[in-house]
């Protein structure tokens, strides 16, 4: 009993300190997103995701349009809620960037590695196909529950991969994901960093991605947001769609599940 | 994918939207023909070389509203109103928009016909840390609001 | 491609706000690309609002407006059911319009 006592004193205590912590900081931010405004640029990049979607590409010149994004093919509302998922023509878990690729390379007969190279925007340049396609689906998933599968083995096991590799701490500064993101009202500089280890933390971020980044003036995606968090760690370079980005986003889904979807989302 | 140029296919497909408002964009290029930048105030590099430009250094005035964050997340995205009171300061013509330590102050100018109310709203980059300007012009003289807004480098920025 | 301008016009008590968004990179001429080549300058110039074939607001930009730019407006003696139009044109001749009506 005086465990469970002395733990929710501390939870208290905790919780009062993050208050303030949060509100703090939040006051400047609501100051300037209440200039900000309501309008978000990524509305121009969903037009084009859509457009992108439905045009014929690659070797064999078909669309996406018969692709299966694990509601059947061509459904688009409400996939992107659901990922990560199992497929089970490509045998293993897949986030909406991994499925892309796998459409791409199979429907369109592309190459990986090109869909790879090119897919994430880089200095000067004004958009990806991939990130245009990502936006759009995510936009068809906006208001609806975040609820990704764990129903099947491999699902699950791409959680606890998820999760270990969230607190694997290596790199020349002897980092982990968890080194900015387990703790609750804590910042870098201005920008507040959610704790993703509880429900709120991760859904608020989860949900929020992809999302139009003003100082890029561009859509980013949760896969770019993933591989830029260990690239600030000083860690290799995450691949697109790879084990370790689909494991990742996994565990944020997961533990933000229940949560709803608000992207494309609007950043820094 | 790897061919997908995204700068050719925002050219295409404004070529598409451009054909269908032709007709009715026929008439504003007669407007275009009537109007005049003020090029030398968009090029000068320092403030002093701006209220020069402008014709004279701008008086304080409470009759202009100005909205800038105390803080802004990131300078490139920096959002910016202009309202004046009209019953205090009438006959406004032209509002400016100066950012005191860009690379060129002047980041905006907006022409005010009597049809419109003197409001403006817009985004701009903001260099560094510094004032800004929200001045309006009446006649031919010019009345001033200043607002400093701290330039923030963003952190991870989850 | 979808449209390169979205607008709203919508009628207050005694005023017609305009707001719009359009697509543009706004570069200022000072950036570099990823191979370190500079990226030119390219950023809109002329921005006109027209309501009822009337300019209603008439906006001088520098490249110092933010990329994908945003302006709002707000003018008199629009009613329910009127056009309103935005025009502009940026320093390397490029234009863009579009239209909407006053809700």
């Amino acid at each position: 009993m005086s465990k469970g006592f002395f733990s929710g004193l501390l939870a208290t205590l905790v919780g009062l300190w993050s208050f303030t912590a949060i509100s703090e900081t939040d006051g400047v931010f609501d100051e300037y997103r209440e200039l900000m405004g309501d309008d978000n640029p990524a509305i121009f990049v969903i037009y084009d995701g859509e457009e992108i979607w439905f045009t014929p590409a690659g070797p064999k010149s078909v669309s996406l349009a018969q692709c299966d994004l694990g509601l059947g093919p061509g459904v688009v509302e409400g996939a992107y809620a659901q990922l990560p998922r199992y497929f089970s023509d490509a045998q293993r878990v897949q986030d909406i960037e991994a499925r892309l690729e796998y459409c791409m390379t199979h429907l369109q007969g592309r190459s990986p590695d090109k869909v790879r190279a090119n897919a994430y925007s880089q200095r000067g340049e004004l958009g990806t196909e991939l990130e245009a396609l990502v936006a759009w689906i995510a936009d068809q998933s906006s208001g609806l529950t975040i609820a990704p599968a764990q129903a099947h083995a491999k699902e699950r096991s791409a959680y606890t991969l998820g999760e270990s590799l969230f607190y694997y701490r290596a790199g020349p500064h002897d980092f982990s994901c968890a080194t900015c993101h387990e703790q609750t009202g804590r910042r870098i500089r201005l920008q507040a960093l959610p704790n993703l280890t509880t429900h709120q933390g991760a859904a608020a971020a989860y949900s929020t991605w992809p999302a139009y980044r003003v100082s890029q003036g561009i859509v980013r995606t949760m896969g770019w947001r993933m591989r830029d968090c260990m690239r600030q760690q000083r860690m290799p370079e995450l691949i697109m769609g790879s084990e370790a980005s689909v494991a990742l986003q996994t565990y944020l889904s997961v533990n933000g599940a229940g949560g709803s979807m608000a992207a494309p989302g609007l950043k820094r | 994918m790897g061919n997908w140029d995204p700068l050719g296919l925002t050219r295409r497909g404004f070529i598409k939207a451009s054909s269908t408002l032709w007709v009715a964009a026929t008439l504003p290029q007669k407007i275009w023909a009537a109007t005049l930048r003020p090029a030398a105030a968009f090029q000068t590099t320092t403030l002093e070389a701006t209220f020069e430009a402008l014709g004279s250094v701008p008086k304080f005035s409470d009759a202009i509203l100005f909205s800038t964050p105390d803080i802004a997340e990131n300078g490139a995205v920096v959002p910016v109103k202009i309202e004046v009171d009209a019953a205090a300061l009438p006959g406004v013509s032209k509002l400016y928009v100066i950012v005191e330590k860009n690379p060129n102050p002047v980041a905006a100018v907006f022409e005010v016909p009597p049809s419109a109310q003197p409001y403006a709203e817009t985004r701009v980059k903001v260099a560094q840390t510094g004032k800004l300007y929200a001045v309006a012009e009446v006649d031919g003289q010019l009345f001033m609001t200043e607002k400093e807004t701290k330039v923030t480098l963003g952190g991870c920025g989850g | 491609m979808a449209s390169r301008i979205r607008i709203r016009a919508q009628l207050k008590d005694d005023y017609c706000e305009v707001k719009a968004l359009m697509r543009h990179p706004m570069e200022t001429g000072l950036r570099k690309d990823q191979s370190g080549a500079a990226i030119p300058a390219n950023f809109i110039e002329d921005v006109q609002v027209v309501h009822n074939d009337a300019v209603v607001m008439q906006a001088y930009w520098g490249a110092a407006v933010s990329a994908n730019p945003f302006l709002g407006v707000r003018f008199k003696g629009g009613a329910q059911g009127d056009v309103v139009k935005i025009i502009w044109r940026d320093n390397q001749g490029d234009s863009g319009s579009g239209e909407t009506t006053i809700r």
